[in-house]
């Protein structure tokens, strides 16, 4: 623990609150939730569907904004930042694994990696060459011109790694990233996100409700009806 | 994403459902082809009667005749006051057309900006002969600069000293010449009776060979030299009073002139109580007509659009509910909303881009066939006509209006696809 508290915050949470809908019919997703993400900290967003865990995820991940509280991004207030800062933000600092995959499947898989890049306007020499290098990471280098469409599940998984690894981001934000996985293909899956941990110091946020990996995690955390039950030890 | 990633995509996703985007592009195909078509049409009979008016005279000619004050329902017959100066001739159409003399001349002359007044003589040649016999001949000072298309060879030469003529394309066989090109040059010969019955020959060179004309079909045009020359044998030995007269004369102007300046003379030369037109206003009258006719076909090629257009805004709603999760996840991973828009809306671009392409092809092809075909069939007695005529100023606004259009109907969809939450759209329920 003392190793991770001389390492400053990557992201962050105060007071956040996050309510849907209005009057009767209001919400409430998330409550009063206070979390400090360390940089190369792996923590595990636990809870039953509907517990408010993906909401979490999606505000750290600045894809939502809280009805009350501050997200934090570093130390910086990122309720004060632009659109455009937040969007290059999570072009660049972040990388998205999600369940679902959300390949173009008739594209190949270099295509598919790159696509953080070229929503970021970088070259097309650039792009190829940073793409093989993730690729490279994921052990999918011969899959490079292949359709995403004629992947197995596993290798498709590994794609979006790829493509989240792709800007060298701080943050991973993998939800559910072997839930579409059988045991055998969601443990490489698994392996490979905590080796990017470990060996490239990439903070990881994983939502999930396998025990398993949340065990591997350095920290869990628990929600229960959009509250934290335990997990913020070091606020 | 920069301006070739986002072009190259939205070909790539207007390509990912071909079937659908034939279908819309087809419909932007027969919009674009009937206006590019009634365009063509359009441009087409404009230019040949341009050529065919110009065929008539210069630009920069007005033609003046004195105005008639002659009975009309509405005034009664005209009181007779004697004027030794009038000469009245028997006009058309129960018309007493009045006579023009020197002092008219004169006093069209005196208008500011007219540069020179020319009568125009009746020359009235008895005949014209090359090698062979004697055929009659229609003859009519050229005014201003030959405009007529000419076969081969060149106009005549207004300020030559020669006696020149040009003929038109079927006196040249009858002449004695075996083709266009072998008369250039060679001289024949104008027979013409002075009023004491003395037989005068004229001779005068043939500087070129007319096209076939939709007006003045048969009419030799003389220069200067030559048709004073006719005029001279013509008049010989008659009273004065009755040698410079004339229906008409030819005033001419400055080219740089501007169509204020060209009214004004217009209007001093009403108020002197004649009668001012040039060519342009004899041609705007029939354009006018013309323009109204293609209005119209317009308006169904502009209906054929308008039905694309909702096809364009119905293909692009069905590929942004397609693409839901892949705009989702473009968002998520920092594409912003006016990108998306950028991406969408080139996507529509694209689809009127190819589909006006498409029809401004097609429509060449059918407008070249047409035209061929014509050329030998229904329109052979208009040589020189070409039906369908397209100018690049009209294939390419007719393009960019069609772009036009399809980024207006896709900017809806667009809108909704930008306006997109990434959360909502990544959702896996």
């Amino acid at each position: 623990m003392a190793k991770l508290l001389d390492k400053p915050q990557v992201v962050g949470t105060k007071n956040v609150t996050k309510i849907y809908g209005k009057g009767e019919v209001a919400f409430t997703a998330l409550n009063d939730i206070n979390i400090s993400i360390i940089s190369g900290e792996s923590v595990a967003i636990l809870g039953k569907s509907g517990s408010g865990k993906s909401t979490l995820m999606h505000m750290l991940a600045l894809l939502d904004s809280p009805t009350k509280g501050i997200v934090f991004v570093g130390d910086q207030d990122t309720s004060k930042l632009t659109n455009r800062q937040i969007e290059s933000l999570r072009n660049k600092s972040y990388g998205f694994v999600f369940q679902q995959f959300f390949l173009n499947s008739n594209d190949t898989v270099l295509n598919n990696v790159v696509l953080p890049l070229k929503i970021a306007k970088v070259g097309r020499k650039e792009r190829r060459e940073k793409g093989m290098k993730s690729l490279k990471t994921v052990e999918l280098v011969d899959k490079a011109n292949t359709k995403a469409v004629n992947l197995s599940g596993g290798q498709k998984q590994r794609v979006c790694i790829a493509r989240a690894l792709i800007n060298n981001p701080s943050i991973i934000f993998a939800d559910e990233p072997t839930g579409n996985l059988d045991s055998h293909t969601g443990k490489i899956v698994e392996d490979l996100l905590f080796k990017l941990n470990k060996e490239h110091d990439i903070t990881l946020i994983i939502v999930t409700h396998d025990k398993d990996i949340a065990a591997r995690c350095q920290r869990q955390m628990h929600i229960l009806d959009g509250k934290l039950i335990d997990g913020d030890k070091n606020i | 994403m920069n301006f070739r990633d986002i072009l190259q995509t939205a070909s790539s996703n207007m390509l990912r459902s071909k079937v659908r985007t034939l279908l819309t592009i087809i419909a932007i195909v027969i919009g674009a082809m009937t206006i590019t078509l009634t365009n063509g049409i359009g441009t087409g009979i404009k230019t040949y009667l341009n050529q065919q008016i110009g065929n008539l005279g210069a630009s920069n000619i007005l033609l003046v005749t004195l105005t008639t004050k002659a009975a009309s329902p509405t005034n009664g017959p005209v009181k007779y006051a004697y004027n030794p100066n009038v000469t009245v001739s028997s006009g058309g159409l129960g018309k007493e057309q009045l006579l023009m003399n020197l002092e008219d001349i004169a006093k069209i002359k005196s208008i500011h900006n007219i540069t020179s007044v020319v009568p125009a003589h009746s020359l009235s040649p008895d005949y014209i002969q090359g090698t062979g016999s004697k055929y009659q001949l229609t003859l009519e000072q050229q005014f201003g600069n030959a405009t007529s298309d000419m076969v081969v060879g060149s106009g005549v030469n207004n300020n030559s000293t020669q006696n020149q003529i040009s003929i038109p394309e079927s006196y040249v066989s009858v002449l004695g010449y075996s083709s266009n090109k072998s008369i250039i040059g060679k001289t024949v010969t104008i027979g013409v009776t002075n009023p004491r019955n003395i037989h005068f020959n004229v001779i005068a060179t043939v500087t070129g060979v007319q096209q076939k004309n939709l007006i003045g079909e048969s009419t030799s045009f003389a220069n200067t030299t030559l048709a004073n020359n006719i005029y001279h044998i013509r008049t010989t030995g008659i009273p004065k009073t009755l040698t410079n007269t004339f229906l008409t004369a030819y005033a001419t102007f400055p080219k740089n002139l501007t169509t204020n300046q060209i009214n004004k003379i217009k209007s001093q030369l009403t108020a002197k109580g004649f009668t001012g037109m040039t060519i342009k206003d004899e041609e705007s009258t029939l354009f006018s007509v013309i323009s109204a006719i293609i209005i119209v076909f317009d308006i169904f090629g502009i209906i054929a659009l308008l039905a694309a257009s909702f096809g364009i805004i119905n293909t692009l709603f069905m590929s942004v509910q397609e693409r839901t999760k892949e705009i989702g996840l473009m968002k998520a991973l920092g594409m912003s909303p006016h990108r998306i828009f950028a991406l969408f809306s080139i996507e529509a671009i694209l689809i009127g881009f190819w589909g006006s392409l498409l029809g401004v092809v097609f429509a060449f092809l059918i407008g070249s066939s047409v035209n061929a075909i014509g050329k030998h069939s229904f329109l052979k007695a208009f040589p020189g006509l070409s039906l369908l005529t397209f100018p690049l100023n009209t294939i390419v606004s007719v393009i960019v209006g069609i772009m036009i259009i399809a980024f207006l109907a896709g900017a809806l969809p667009a809108l909704r696809a930008s306006r997109k939450d990434p959360i909502e759209a990544l959702r896996y329920e």
